[in-house]
């Protein structure tokens, strides 16, 4: 792809696109130093509304459970993805595996409101009242999707004459799973894992739906309050969150770097 | 292979309690009035009242609108990152925002939109007097575009990315122009990516509602919006999912159109 050979007029679009994208982030961050109370005027440096974040205990409450159940969801949508990706791999039967795909990709595509909405009349149908349990297992139902998107490409390309050999060489099949799959597909459960947890930190609209009165994540909060107009404490948030997402996929890169250069490192030992 | 059995049994009560269940529920709800009795009264309404009517209409040209301007923006971006030399690190930078919780994004936005904010300031030093920019629709259409832009940006750049350079090369050997090869070579083999870019960004832009809480002040009113409005603040569940239903119907309709074509059909 090399069909601009000028390069002023498309480097200039870039930076202006750059720009528009991080402005309203670093607008954020920078009136989070603000020693006045409003997202104008710079009053001078400050960190008041750091320190009021952190005496903020409702806040540092939410932040709590906000990690709890991004946690907890991420790690049992692992691995019940991770299972079911192993289910589907096992499934030889094309047509039952293209509807358990399809099936699989409902929760990706649907729009957040039904979610929640279809979540909301689930629960109060099975009379699960609602708070952390509802927004718990709501993390974990949309989570596990993309589990199972991470995990299974790794396991079509695992070639299956590993398993046989391992089954022929006397592996009962808890040996091959924990021995020969699990170890090939780590680099896939931990993407799962990664992207299942930024999900969860992320997600809005399923948890206003079926967070009831007494539980509150982040997203929901913020909406709250932003409603009501203005508070720097959220800018001073705002500021941290995105050190968590920078530390996040600095992580997830650095794990996904070097899983692909353990492979080639194998590789080359092998060749 | 009984064992593979096993291993799906969580799996599958996740695909039949939280796949299958919802959305059955949901269908089923829509045919009930608010007090419990099975009726068609919801979707008579929601097709013989103008006033829903109005309101999908609405909620699909605004989706339109936000489709077009992300497109008409990502489509020359992902394209120059395709010309960089790290684009991989770009593309990444690109993505990053996408990182950042959604709601703190949409609140950047109430400072810099608001009346004392950075625009209005930036308005009175040019000397215009400030302007209601916040709970409008232009704001509504700029921070949904804002917000949906990396995920047009990524489809598209793959696409791109994938085409073979000598295709390129040939087409100028062959003595098209700049925008001969744009028009003939790289736009239909990006085809795909553009689909797949305005099926992520059309069908969560119908459903949008906070935003036209915090942003549009209530002034937008999306399929979403109205959603929620039915399921939390008036609590009539079955025109809620009437409306969903019909949410999940324009959405099934968009992704058969946006669908992925097969390579090498009957075109030629």
């Amino acid at each position: 792809m090399n069909i601009n050979k000028t390069r002023f007029w498309p480097t200039i679009y870039l930076i202006v696109v750059f720009i528009l994208l991080y402005a309203p982030i670093f607008y954020l961050i920078f009136y989070s130093f603000n020693a006045g109370k409003y997202m104008h005027d710079f009053a001078g440096f400050s960190l008041r509304h750091y320190r009021q974040l952190f005496n903020d205990a409702r806040m540092m409450e939410i932040v709590f459970n906000t990690f709890i159940v991004a946690l907890l969801s991420s790690l049992i949508a692992t691995i019940i993805g991770t299972l079911g990706a192993i289910g589907i791999y096992g499934t030889k039967n094309r047509v039952m595996r293209n509807v358990i795909l399809s099936l699989n990709n409902v929760l990706m595509v649907s729009p957040d409101v039904i979610i929640g909405a279809s979540f909301l009349i689930f629960f109060t149908m099975l009379g699960i009242g609602l708070g952390f349990g509802s927004v718990l297992m709501s993390h974990i139902a949309f989570s596990i999707p993309i589990v199972v998107l991470m995990v299974l490409p790794k396991l079509n390309e695992m070639n299956y004459s590993l398993l046989d050999a391992a089954q022929d060489l006397g592996a009962n099949s808890w040996q091959v799973l924990t021995r020969v799959v699990l170890p090939y597909i780590t680099s896939g459960i931990f993407a799962g894992f990664f992207m299942a947890f930024t999900y969860s930190l992320d997600d809005f609209a399923v948890t206003f739906f079926v967070t009831g009165n007494g539980f509150s994540t982040l997203s929901v909060e913020i909406y709250s309050r932003a409603r009501q107009g203005v508070s720097l404490e959220i800018n001073a948030l705002s500021t941290l969150m995105f050190l968590i997402s920078l530390i996040l996929v600095v992580g997830y890169f650095m794990i996904d770097s070097y899983n692909s250069g353990r492979k080639a490192k194998k590789g080359k030992l092998s060749a | 292979m009984n064992k593979k059995l096993f291993y799906f049994i969580p799996y599958t009560l996740w695909l039949v309690l939280f796949v299958g269940a919802p959305i059955i529920l949901m269908l089923l709800q829509s045919f009930m009035s608010i007090d419990g009795q099975a009726t068609l009264a919801n979707y008579q309404i929601f097709f013989g009242s103008g006033t829903y009517l109005r309101m999908m209409f609405n909620s699909v040209w605004y989706a339109f609108l936000i489709t077009v301007i992300t497109l008409v923006i990502s489509f020359p971006t992902a394209l120059f990152l395709n010309t960089l030399r790290h684009k991989d690190l770009w593309l990444l930078l690109i993505i990053l925002p996408t990182w950042i919780n959604l709601l703190l994004k949409t609140y950047a936005f109430i400072g810099i939109l608001g009346h004392n904010g950075s625009i209005n300031s930036f308005l009175q030093f040019m000397g215009f007097a400030p302007q209601q920019l916040l709970f409008s629709n232009a704001s509504f259409l700029l921070v949904a575009a804002y917000i949906e832009i990396p995920f047009m940006i990524l489809p598209i750049f793959n696409a791109l990315a994938e085409i073979d350079n000598s295709l390129i090369n040939a087409s100028y050997d062959l003595g098209a122009s700049k925008w001969q090869t744009l028009r003939h070579v790289i736009l239909p083999l990006s085809a795909d990516g553009i689909r797949a870019g305005i099926q992520a960004v059309f069908i969560p832009s119908l459903s949008l509602f906070m935003i036209t809480r915090l942003i549009g002040g209530n002034r937008v009113i999306t399929l979403g919006t109205a959603i929620e409005e039915h399921f939390l603040v008036t609590q009539n569940w079955g025109m809620g999912s009437t409306i969903g239903v019909v949410l999940i119907i324009a959405m099934i309709i968009t992704m058969f159109v946006t669908r992925e074509r097969k390579k090498g059909g009957n075109k030629y």
